[in-house]
């Protein structure tokens, strides 16, 4: 499954600017209990430049969140290396904000200490942090639920603690895996416009990883697809020349959206039918 | 279910009103010219009840209660303190933890009363000996709520932390030392009650004052009636402490799920 990328459509103009995240030729093998060694992700580039909003879909457990996590530094590649602004990443990517797909605010912490504690590692005092951290509730339409601990919040709510909190500390680059994999349909809708608001505000690079084709192409400006595993390759990248601003809910009924749809899904639903014959691409 | 508050505190006292009753007419009113009960060995409610007046009316009971709810309060701040920190270290350190964990075992297993007479040896007759009694219980339960607590924290919202960029300090600040003190309060009203036990045990073994003690002078001179007296008091005391450790539990924990109702929707 070496196909070449198809990926030069979406960089019409040279990127003048160092790319937000590079990973060149990067392999992940597991370790195997048994013995041997399983590998996720086969020699894989991947480029997302400054400002540049890419999604990853795929079959269940093609690799897609472990080629997130390699950009995050919290896997360290097999082969190859990841670079972030021209540089090598070696331990934990510093410019870049993480949104998990679990739970993962303090659940100790009220939706306001959780925002302000991601300002302690850069020194910000307390007082700064809190103020900030209200500034951010608001953005986010939460300013009412402040003193409300996580397990007081809806899960979309949890969700707008989590985005606020990796956005106060205003990373370069934003990697999120399946945020929105938990919620209900129209959450994820209204989800998906506040998140396309604040990153318009602040472009930020995005790599959104997720396993809905239509949530990628109505946020993306590049859609990237990657293969059934194990030893998954990209084996799509397609440019999303829609409009913005966008809203989610009105973009999916528009013809030009059904057109790159039905391109990417034409290239997907091969690799989704492979997952499923291999019993959903589940590790061993 | 469901019952009212007023009904259900009704049906409690009812409860203890049935069983006295019980409890006088077998000691007190003669069936064919006998006690069921003799008084000497089960002595009555109201003789019980007059002497926990008599104690509390005369004033000798309090500096038994003051000694062991001291005892209990000591045992109870060391051990949790010692099992703290040994939690953590434990945790954070795994090869610590293995070389130790048949010694942790096998201290734990054992049954502390046989450890009572050293610690009088070691420690004296005074407070001290069933403060280290308290000590030995505490800390175990604390050790492994701590510990297990530190190891279990989600991977997610350490991921999440790191990823905040903080640092090793700041980890230990907002997650595991939150963490730990979850199950350390989580198991405050066994902790509290075994430091309580530690101490009325130690007492009961040898002292010259405390609510064990209390009781073992009754005993000693076949006083029923000051051995009932002495446990009901003990039983009121526990009751007294087990209410304290529930506000300061529900005070503390306010973001545990389940203590409070206002869960939003949508």
């Amino acid at each position: 499954m070496g196909r070449p990328l198809l990926a030069d459509a979406a960089r019409a103009e040279p990127p003048a600017a160092p790319a937000a995240v590079a990973l060149r030729g990067v392999s992940i093998a597991f370790l195997l209990d048994k013995g041997g060694t399983y590998e996720a992700v086969a020699k894989t580039d991947l480029v997302v430049a400054p400002g540049e909003f890419v999604a990853i879909v795929g079959p269940t457990g093609c690799g897609k969140s472990t080629l997130l996590n390699v950009a995050a530094g919290l896997i360290s590649p097999s082969t190859g290396k990841a670079e972030v602004f021209d540089t090598a990443l070696s331990g934990l990517n510093g410019e870049a904000g993480y949104l998990f797909q679990q739970d993962a605010l303090m659940p100790w912490k009220t939706a306001l200490d959780n925002v302000a504690v991601a300002l302690e590692p850069q020194g910000v005092p307390r007082r700064q942090a809190l103020d900030r951290a209200r500034e951010w509730l608001d953005r986010v339409g939460l300013s009412t639920f402040a003193d409300r601990y996580p397990h007081m919040l809806s899960g979309g709510q949890k969700k707008r603690v989590a985005l606020a909190q990796v956005l106060i500390r205003d990373p370069r680059i934003l990697l999120m895996d399946e945020p929105f994999g938990p919620l209900d349909a129209q959450t994820r809708q209204i989800m998906g416009n506040l998140l396309l608001d604040l990153w318009a505000q602040n472009r930020k690079a995005v790599l959104f990883v997720t396993h809905d084709l239509e949530e990628a192409i109505s946020l993306a400006d590049r859609v990237v697809v990657m293969s059934a595993g194990p030893a998954a390759v990209i084996v799509g990248d397609y440019p999303v020349a829609l409009e913005r601003p966008r809203d989610i809910a009105e973009i999916r009924t528009e013809p030009r959206f059904h057109e790159i749809h039905k391109a990417i899904w034409g290239k997907l639903r091969g690799e989704v039918q492979k997952a499923y014959a291999l019993g959903e691409g589940r590790r061993p | 279910m469901k019952v009212n508050r007023w009904t259900l505190l009704a049906l409690q006292i009812g409860v203890a009103i049935v069983l006295l009753t019980v409890w006088h007419l077998l000691t007190t009113v003669p069936v064919n010219g006998k006690k069921l009960l003799d008084p000497f060995f089960f002595s009555t409610p109201i003789d019980v009840l007059a002497r926990v007046w008599k104690d509390f009316y005369t004033g000798t009971i309090w500096r038994h209660l003051g000694i062991t709810l001291l005892e209990t309060v000591l045992a109870f701040v060391t051990g949790a303190a010692g099992g703290i920190l040994f939690g953590f270290v434990f945790a954070r350190g795994e090869l610590i933890a293995a070389v130790f964990d048949p010694y942790i075992k096998a201290a734990n297993a054992l049954p502390r009363v046989v450890l009572a007479p050293i610690f009088a040896l070691w420690f004296g007759l005074g407070i001290w000996s069933k403060v280290a009694l308290g000590f030995t219980l505490v800390f175990f339960i604390v050790f492994f709520n701590v510990y297990q607590g530190v190891r279990d924290v989600s991977p997610t919202i350490l991921a999440n932390a790191r990823m905040l960029g903080m640092n090793e300090r700041q980890l230990l600040r907002h997650v595991y030392w939150p963490a730990a003190l979850t199950w350390t309060f989580s198991s405050l009203h066994t902790s509290v009650g075994f430091a309580l036990v530690g101490a009325v045990v130690g007492e009961y073994l040898g002292s010259a004052a405390g609510l064990g003690y209390k009781i073992q002078e009754a005993e000693s001179v076949f006083d029923v009636t000051g051995v009932f007296s002495g446990m009901l008091i003990l039983a009121v005391f526990v009751i007294v402490i087990d209410t304290i450790v529930t506000a300061v539990e529900n005070r503390l924990l306010v973001w545990r799920p389940g203590t409070q109702s206002t869960t939003a929707q949508g």
